[in-house]
């Protein structure tokens, strides 16, 4: 704790709370050191809002599903292949690319911290980082998918795959029926977030999004 | 380390809640302190397996009572105390007072940001042969290490198999402690839910760790 012997714990907006105090505090001793410039923290940040995202990540899926060489590509070395993909954000060397089948459904988590695709996805939401989804995902995986108001049919297969090092893992899950001639472009609007950690399908074609 | 981030498999958090909408970050200050420690690791304060370890070592009470972002300015601030980078007196004054040390790659500025958007490199020259192979039986150790460790307990003392090796990658286990990098042979290997959880596991469920040489032995 800080050495500070006052406390903000007014709910008074005009406040600032401890935390952000704190983090004020620190920004101040790391640029005034001169180990960080604070427009670099402000470019950082804007870096973060605006080239990743799970945008990146639906190219690649809605790519797969529409270029058979692609796909297998991808399942192959999925570093290589999305590297082969200018437009896409660079993911560095320990990609893994996993496959939906009818008979074996992915799910994918870190039980030790918070490991995951950023640049395939973005930053991961406050969920796939909470005690409930890392400590029940490799215990409960159905469980934690009626969470999610999904449920598979129960003779599928679920492999959850547990982010321990430096691999990160996508899953590519099924494309949906009824979306035969479709774009890559369409398709890649029907790619959910959660379809490709695990924890949703791709939207269907003219459901409400 | 035996911590309590090592969750996998405990019981009584409750149900996952996703957010529908949910913005990148909920406050501001959550987006600087992960520009910070972005930054102060691309400039040669630590690299990501010690950031790991500090968020590992905060008090259990803590870890489970703060949100994601508190954790990372905790374990932060411990890292770079700890590492001589700023000092009681600067927490304290909420400005640097102590000189500054220098970094092992210099100052972070606005050139440096292209850099981090790219995914380090782990992989590294294999300095012996892979013992393991896909297809091989491999029970994972029933070791404890007291520092920081990607073996997560449900595994340990339990057979698997060998998906796929994925070459040789820095150990986490050494370098987290400025060890250094010693690179280990990194395998997927898979456990059947069973095995893990007892007789009364749903049958359907298979598990994988990336698990490194060191923490496998042949069965």
């Amino acid at each position: 704790m800080s050495e500070h012997d006052h406390h903000h714990h007014d709910h008074d907006h005009s406040e600032l709370s401890e935390t952000e105090l704190r983090v004020r505090a620190l920004e101040s001793i790391l640029t005034e050191k001169g180990y960080v410039e604070a427009a670099a923290l402000d470019a950082i940040v804007q870096a973060y809002e605006t080239k990743i995202g799970p945008h990146n990540g639906a190219r690649v899926v809605a790519k797969a599903w529409t270029d058979p060489a692609f796909k297998k590509a991808l399942l192959e070395d999925a570093s290589k292949a999305v590297g082969t993909l200018g437009h896409v954000s660079r993911v560095g060397d320990h990609l893994v690319a996993i496959e939906n089948t009818p008979g074996r459904h992915n799910m994918v988590v870190c039980t030790l911290c918070s490991c995951y695709p950023w640049e395939m996805l973005g930053l991961p939401p406050v969920w796939y980082k909470a005690s409930p989804y890392r400590s029940r995902a490799v215990k409960d995986p159905r469980g934690v998918l009626a969470d999610f108001g999904v449920s598979l049919p129960k003779e599928t297969e679920i492999r959850v795959w547990d982010s321990t090092a430096e691999t990160r893992f996508l899953v590519l899950p099924m494309r949906p029926a009824g979306t035969e001639g479709w774009s890559e472009e369409q398709l890649a609007e029907l790619v959910t977030r959660d379809s490709m950690i695990g924890t949703g399908f791709p939207k269907t074609p003219g459901a409400p999004s | 380390m035996n911590g309590v981030h090592d969750m996998g498999g405990m019981d009584g958090f409750g149900k996952v809640e996703p957010e529908p909408n949910e913005p990148m970050f909920h406050q501001e200050w959550e987006s600087r302190v992960l520009a910070m420690v972005r930054a102060m690791g691309a400039a040669g304060a630590f690299n990501i397996d010690a950031s790991r370890f500090y968020r590992e070592t905060l008090p259990p009470q803590v870890y489970l009572s703060s949100s994601y972002y508190r954790k990372w300015l905790l374990g932060l601030e411990a890292l770079l105390l700890d590492k001589g980078y700023i000092s009681k007196d600067d927490v304290a004054a909420g400005h640097a007072v102590a000189p500054a040390k220098s970094l092992k790659h210099g100052k972070f500025s606005i050139p440096d940001v292209e850099r981090i958007m790219v995914r380090g490199k782990f992989g590294r020259p294999a300095p012996a042969p892979a013992k393991f192979k896909a297809g091989d039986r491999v029970r994972a150790k029933n070791i404890h290490p007291v520092t920081h460790t990607r073996l997560p307990r449900y595994v340990r003392g339990h057979v698997g198999v060998v998906e796929r090796d994925h070459g040789c990658h820095v150990f986490p286990d050494t370098v987290a402690n400025d060890a250094g990098e010693h690179p280990q042979w990194l395998y997927t290997v898979v456990f059947d839910g069973r095995e893990l959880w007892g007789p009364d596991s749903d049958p359907t469920i298979k598990v994988s760790i990336d698990a490194f040489e060191p923490y496998l032995e042949a069965v």
